[in-house]
């Protein structure tokens, strides 16, 4: 069983990445026992399995994936949002308002308009049909305050690190939440704009950074210096 | 500018331009130009100046063009008024629908089509200036741009023309030697599945002269797919040799 390249190497599409028992993973495909690689990305080898590990793509829906989305028009009984996918997807009145949904009665674009931002799930997608969202779970619903940035969604995993640690070592530094939509927008709330810019900057510097190594000590030096300037500036 | 040169090929087997008949001209190849596309890329090939960007998947417009079970791909390749010695007119011309449909069809079978049913991929050519062999230069430029935008692919696609002049046979022509010259076998390639999406000729070849056109393709394709494949590793080794820098430091 034959591997073409090194563990953790960049390749492109095309390239020829194992020969034989592999099981083509993520972003690969096999042809005649031969497995090539359809993204530009890092592989990985496991005992018997490739993976490339893409260094951009776009977010294609799963059911139970929890995503940050904008409303972009008001139906009769719903709304549409842009989940940041090539597939819009759905958000149904009698979800939202836990309730039927009655015509006469509900105003929908005073519960939800246009430009509005929901943390939402999938609970339905598959290739015929557009994929379809709820908000009733705790933690789900519109999005009242925080700032919004968007990263690629491959990125998201890097950004939550081994074992969520890169996640709660930037929470711990910048005291903000964040919650990572998987279709690679992000929501940072923090008790002032000066923490939210530093979990900003964090993120994006990940997000350019991804595929270098020792990024969580890099990140973990960054923040704490650009804190301790901040401090310097706030007693001047 | 208009007048003929009388031999494309000197006595010492050079052509116009210092070429030897199997010599590709320089190419420069750049990823990631244009921040607000998906994916793009930007090409010298010579003094053909191109620029590609890609768009999507994403929803498709209008709506009745969507397919349930495949993405549809949209090219357009579009020549700027500047682009040559004589203005061009900016509106499509008969040439450009065509090339547009020719560029398509040597996309297509390097993206996994069924992967996004009910989408649609924008592939935008713009040719800044033109010397011959734009085709080519425009399918090299489009694969970078689609493989930067992060759509599955197959393979990269890479294009060369080969042709005649003068007799011989000889690589990757320019403007005068495709006007002038006898013949022009355009081939796309993909490299890794060895197999052939494009191949077109004007003018007239025997058949040996043909095979030997086509194989002569063949290799200027295999060279301007390894610096592809460098234009696209670039765009990221440069991150990771800033970094290596500033930890020295």
């Amino acid at each position: 069983m034959p591997i073409f390249f090194e563990k953790r190497q960049l390749v492109t599409p095309g390239d020829l990445v194992a020969e034989g028992e592999y099981i083509a993973g993520e972003n690969t495909y096999s042809e005649k026992n031969k497995i090539f690689a359809s993204r530009v990305g890092i592989v990985e080898y496991e005992t018997k399995k490739v993976d490339v590990v893409a260094l951009k793509a776009f977010y294609i829906p799963r059911m139970g994936d929890i995503i940050i989305g904008t409303i972009t028009e008001v139906g009769f009984n719903g709304w549409m949002v842009d989940i940041n996918s090539p597939y819009p997807a759905l958000l149904r009145a009698s979800d939202v308002l836990s309730r039927p949904f009655k015509p006469q009665k509900d105003d929908l674009p005073q519960v939800l308009d246009v430009g509005d931002l929901v943390v939402g799930k999938v609970v339905s997608y598959d290739r015929t049909h557009d994929p379809q969202l709820t908000v009733a779970e705790p933690g789900l619903g519109k999005i009242t305050r925080g700032q919004i940035i968007k990263v690629t969604p491959t990125k998201i995993p890097r950004i939550i690190g081994r074992k969520g640690s890169m996640i709660s070592m930037i929470k711990e530094e910048t005291g903000c939440s964040i919650i990572l939509g998987v279709n690679g927008v992000v929501l940072i709330t923090g008790k002032t704009l000066e923490d939210e810019q530093l979990a900003t900057m964090a993120i994006l510097k990940i997000e350019e950074e991804s595929h270098t190594s020792g990024l969580t000590d890099r990140i973990t030096q960054m923040l704490k210096e650009k804190k301790t300037k901040q401090e310097e500036n706030k007693n001047e | 500018m208009n007048d003929k040169p009388e031999k494309l090929i000197d006595k010492k087997g050079l052509r116009l331009d210092g070429r030897k008949p199997d010599e590709l001209r320089p190419v420069k190849l750049e990823v990631g130009i244009i921040s607000s596309a998906d994916g793009s890329a930007y090409v010298e090939h010579g003094k053909n100046k191109i620029l590609a960007a890609v768009y999507g998947p994403r929803e498709v417009h209008p709506k009745h063009l969507a397919l349930q079970d495949r993405t549809v791909l949209k090219c357009r390749y579009h020549m700027a008024p500047f682009s040559v010695q004589e203005r061009k007119s900016p509106a499509p011309s008969r040439r450009e629908i065509e090339l547009s449909k020719v560029i398509r069809d040597s996309l297509e079978p390097a993206i996994f089509m069924e992967y996004y049913p009910r989408t649609m991929i924008d592939v935008f050519i713009e040719v800044l200036q033109a010397d011959g062999g734009t085709r080519c230069a425009s399918i090299t430029a489009a694969a970078l741009a689609l493989a930067d935008s992060g759509i599955p692919m197959r393979d990269l696609v890479v294009a060369c023309a080969a042709g005649k002049v003068d007799d011989t046979i000889v690589l990757d022509l320019m403007d005068t030697e495709d006007k002038v010259g006898s013949a022009d076998v355009p081939v796309a390639l993909m490299p890794n599945l060895n197999a052939i999406t494009l191949l077109q000729m004007d003018g007239i070849l025997s058949l040996d002269e043909f095979e030997s056109a086509v194989n002569l393709a063949l290799e200027g394709c295999k060279q301007i797919y390894t610096m592809q494949k460098e234009a696209l590793k670039t765009k990221y080794v440069n991150i990771k040799e800033e970094n290596k820098e500033e930890a020295e430091e």
